[in-house]
This record gives structure tokens, sequence and C-alpha cells, in this order.
């Protein structure tokens, strides 16, 4: 009796929660080192050095940063609604990190394979928008504020589009679930027939993520630094990291939509004996260079710029993209 | 079996606690956000009952478009948070009315259900061998088609019409084309002039 109840229960509980932790270890490691190559890329693209004096060729610069930030002392304003200021960074966080669940890295290489991956992942994204309004109601202040109210305005229009986007590649699929949606790309990457789509899931993505040239909820010129700026210490950290999660997750979603997942570029032989971990990173790092660029060489759009981006240009054309794909795929019969 | 049967009353009491403090919370904020706890836990229990589409429906909808615009409106307005919660123990009775109605209602219900489900067992949330969004497509979709067309509609209509409401006519309208904005050439903007000193332009 008491084996079965271990077996049933107690195994398979222990078993989650080892992978989950595998998974956010990793993430949140390699974090540091997409921090640090983000830092880099821009300082190339400006040609400065960037950080280099920290570990050789400064790679334990992120390091260095998060201990120093958590070991400041934490300033809570005392104005501040002080449960939900202090609430906000960890909803970002968490909402980041539990998106990675049903992300698969290779086949069957997921924590949880849901059927309704893709609607998981979407519901968990267009929650991160509380993180940000939290943190910029509870702030009690002007410019973070401002920043919140640009930030929910912002999320919820791209929303749409990327809700769009990803309608595109289901009716491709013809399922929720993340693996078959990767599978579905043995013979083309999804990248290829929908290349408008693609581009516009790029965009939106950055958008969605608050990074520039999109980072209108925290402009230094503007708002200090948006909904952030009441933060300090470990509080600020958290939040960086939770964005930082959002803009990987953000890459793995393009992977698996449009770039093929852990599937190597074309199935010959020497691509296809490489694990498919390692395709799956290596993709992730080719978007997440992308976005890197983008930051570097694209500079801020105005508000009202990024409104009309969003629901005058990006939702007719997403729409447009979906009633085309759905009448290709009736008529050709390929439905499926 | 446990499990499922614990993770039912959590998810429930949860949500029903969350459900009273959105009414019992003086502070209007703290009522959006739990409101979006309820939201959660509602969600989980339509995920226990295997409607997981649903749920996360559920989830995008109110959770990440509905609540994220109370929330928004709710931050901006400037209430007097004593003054509203001083009418709360005056309408109390009102409310308890109300929701003692509603139990009642709910309990004859399932009387006479659970009298049904006696002699059929509980019904499967989907058909065997379909996934939830297939099984609600197939059924949205076909016998459903008008009245999912017209709840379409409605909402458009409805959508149009906040937009006409809020439109302001104005002799002036500060609009920009942007069309015309972008087919600026430098030669239309910009005039070359030699100026004369002592005369200006």
């Amino acid at each position: 009796m008491d084996n079965l109840f271990f077996d049933t229960y107690i195994w398979p509980l222990l078993l989650v929660t080892a992978h989950s932790l595998a998974i956010i270890l990793v993430l949140l490691v390699s974090l540091a080192f997409f921090m640090y190559a983000d830092r880099k890329i821009w300082a190339a693209v400006q040609l400065r050095r960037g950080p280099n004096v920290v570990g050789p060729f400064g790679l334990l610069q992120s390091f260095a940063d998060i201990l120093k930030y958590l070991f400041k002392e934490v300033i809570i304003p005392t104005t501040a609604n002080k449960p939900i200021f202090l609430l906000a960074p960890f909803v970002t966080m968490f909402l980041a990190l539990s998106a990675w669940a049903v992300i698969p890295v290779n086949e069957g290489w997921a924590v949880a394979e849901i059927n309704v991956g893709i609607l998981y992942i979407f519901a968990i994204s267009s929650l991160g928008v509380y993180g940000v309004i939290m943190g910029g109601w509870a702030s009690n202040s002007k410019y973070p504020f401002l920043g919140a109210l640009r930030s929910a305005a912002q999320m919820v229009s791209y929303e749409v589009s990327i809700g769009l986007v990803i309608i595109t590649v289901l009716l491709c699929v013809g399922s929720l679930n993340l693996t078959d949606i990767v599978l579905a790309q043995k013979t083309v990457w999804f990248a290829v027939p929908l290349f408008p789509m693609f581009v516009v899931f790029f965009i939106s993505a950055l958008a969605e993520t608050n990074r520039p040239p999109f980072d209108l909820p925290e402009a230094e010129s503007e708002l200090v630094a948006g909904f952030m700026t009441e933060y300090s210490s470990t509080p600020y950290v958290i939040f960086m990291i939770g964005e930082l999660a959002n803009i990987i997750l953000m890459c793995a979603m393009t992977t698996i939509l449009f770039l093929g997942g852990w599937l190597p570029p074309v199935d010959i032989m020497p691509f296809n004996l490489v694990p498919g971990v390692v395709w799956f990173v290596l993709k992730i790092c080719f978007v997440f260079f992308m976005f890197a660029m983008v930051k570097a060489m694209v500079p801020r759009y105005r508000y009202d710029q990024l409104m009309r981006l969003g629901w005058k240009v990006f939702l007719p054309l997403s729409l447009i993209w979906v009633v085309l794909t759905a009448a290709f795929l009736q008529f050709t019969g390929m439905a499926s | 079996m446990t499990l499922t049967s614990l993770a039912f009353y959590l998810f429930a009491t949860v949500s029903v606690a969350s459900a009273f403090m959105v009414i019992a919370s003086r502070n209007p904020v703290y009522s959006v956000l739990f409101l979006i706890l309820t939201f959660f836990n509602s969600a989980g229990l339509f995920i226990l009952m295997g409607a997981e589409f649903l749920a996360l429906i559920l989830v995008v909808v109110y959770v990440g478009a509905v609540a994220v615009l109370f929330l928004f409106v709710v931050m901006m307005l400037d209430i007097d948070f004593a003054e509203l919660s001083e009418g709360f123990l005056q309408y109390l009775p009102i409310g308890a009315t109300v929701g003692l109605i509603l139990l009642l209602e709910l309990l004859l219900v399932f009387g006479a259900s659970s009298r049904l489900a006696d002699s059929n067992p509980l019904p499967r949330a989907t058909p065997e061998g379909m996934t939830n969004a297939e099984a609600l497509g197939r059924v949205l979709y076909t016998d459903y088609i008008y009245y999912f067309q017209a709840a379409g509609a409605i909402l458009l209509v409805a959508m149009i019409g906040a937009i006409v409401l809020t439109l302001v006519k104005s002799n002036n309208p500060r609009r920009q084309n942007i069309a015309e904005q972008n087919a600026r050439t430098k030669e239309d903007g910009v005039a070359l002039v030699d100026v004369k000193p002592g005369q200006g332009l």
C-alpha cells in the first residue's frame, strides 16, 4: 500500500520537481550569459569593448552585477503600497519561468507535454503585463505610473497580432501541441512559407518584451526608468531576471513556431548527428542575436507610431494572412 | 483520485475566498487583483474537469485582457476608499438575499440532475479520442454557426458603438496623414533662400 502511494504520487512529483529545477537552473545561469552577450553585441556595434574586466573576456560580469545588487539595501518608498510593490517583480519572474514548463527542447524533452501547449504559453505571456502594471502602480510615483500605463496598452495591443500569427501557424499544423508544431516543420520551416508572419511575430515579440525600439515603458529620456524607477537591489534584479527570461522565452517561441525547434536545418548526414538540443539552443542564440542587433541599430519609436504600427499595420496584415492561409489550405485540400 | 479531489478543494476554497475578498477589500485595486486570483482558480477547476481549452481561454481573455482593462480604469480613478466601504454593511442583506436565491436554485438544479446522474454517469468533457479544441470547434462551427456569428456581430456592433460615442468631432482635427508625411521629399520640404542682409525674408 505504502509502496503504491509512493509510486503513484511521490515519485512522479519528485521527478517533475527535479526536471523543473534543472530547467530553471540552466535557464538562470544561461540568462547571465545572455545578458553578457547582449551588452557585448551592443558594444561591438558601437565600436566599444563592452564588459571585459570580470573574469576572462568579462564573462563573469553578470554574476558580479547580480551579487552587487543582492547585497544592496532594499529601498521601499514610504508612500508605496508595500505588498504589491514587492509582489510585482516576483509575478514577472515566476510567470516568465513557469512558461518554460511546456517548451520542448528536444523530442519529448518537456516537463509537461500538454495538448494546449501553445495556448498555455500565450496565456502566460499575456499575464506578463501584470508585473509591470502592479509595480508601476504600487510605486505611487508619477514616472512609474506613466510607464505602467504605456506598458499595459502596448502589451495588450501587440498580443492581438501575436495571437493572430499563432493562429496562422496553428492552421498549418492542425494541433495546439508544441511538439506537433515542431514536427510539422520537417519538410520546410514555417519561416519560409509564412515569412511575413515571421517578421510580424518577431517585431511583436520585441514590443511584447519591452525591448528597444519599443522600450517606451522604460524610456529613460522621458520617464527616468519607467516602472522600475523606484526599484532597487533584490527586487530590481528579480525584475531584470524576469524580463530577460521573457525575452529568451520569446526567442524560444520564435524558434518553435518558425525555425523548426530542435530539427536540423537539413536532414542529411553531418547535421542530423548533432543532438536536437544543440540546434534548439543555437536557434535561440540566433534569434537573441537579432534581438540584440535591433537594440543596437534601431532608434526608439514614438508612442503614437508604436500604436499605429500595432493596430493599423500588424493587425490588418495578420488578419488578412490568416484568411489567406485558411483559404489556401482549404482549396488545396491540405487542411488536416 | 485523492490528489484530484485535494486539488479541487484547494482551487475551490481559494476561488471562493478570493471572490469574497473581491467585494470585501477596501482598496479597489486589491479587488481587481483578487478577481484575477478567482479567475485563475476557476481555470484550475476547468482543467480538473478536463476542459483545458476553456481554462486557458479564460486566462487569456479574462485575466490577460479584461482584467487588465479593469485594473487600468480602477488605478486611474480617484476614489475615497473610506467612503466607498461605508455602504458595504448597508447593502449586505440585499446581497445575501440574492446569494441565497442563487444557492437555492443551484441546489434545485443539482437535486434534479443527481437523480438523472444515477441512471447515466457524468458525461466526459470531450468525446473519446478528441482534443478539447477539436470537440469545441466541431460544435461551434457546425450546429451553432449562426449563433456564433451573431455573437461576433453583436460584439462588433458594440465595439463600433463605443468608438462612435467617444469620437470627438472638431473643426480642427489634429490628424496625421502618415502616407503624406512619408511621401514628402527634400524638394517640397526645404527651400534654399538667399537672404539679403538687412532685408530678411
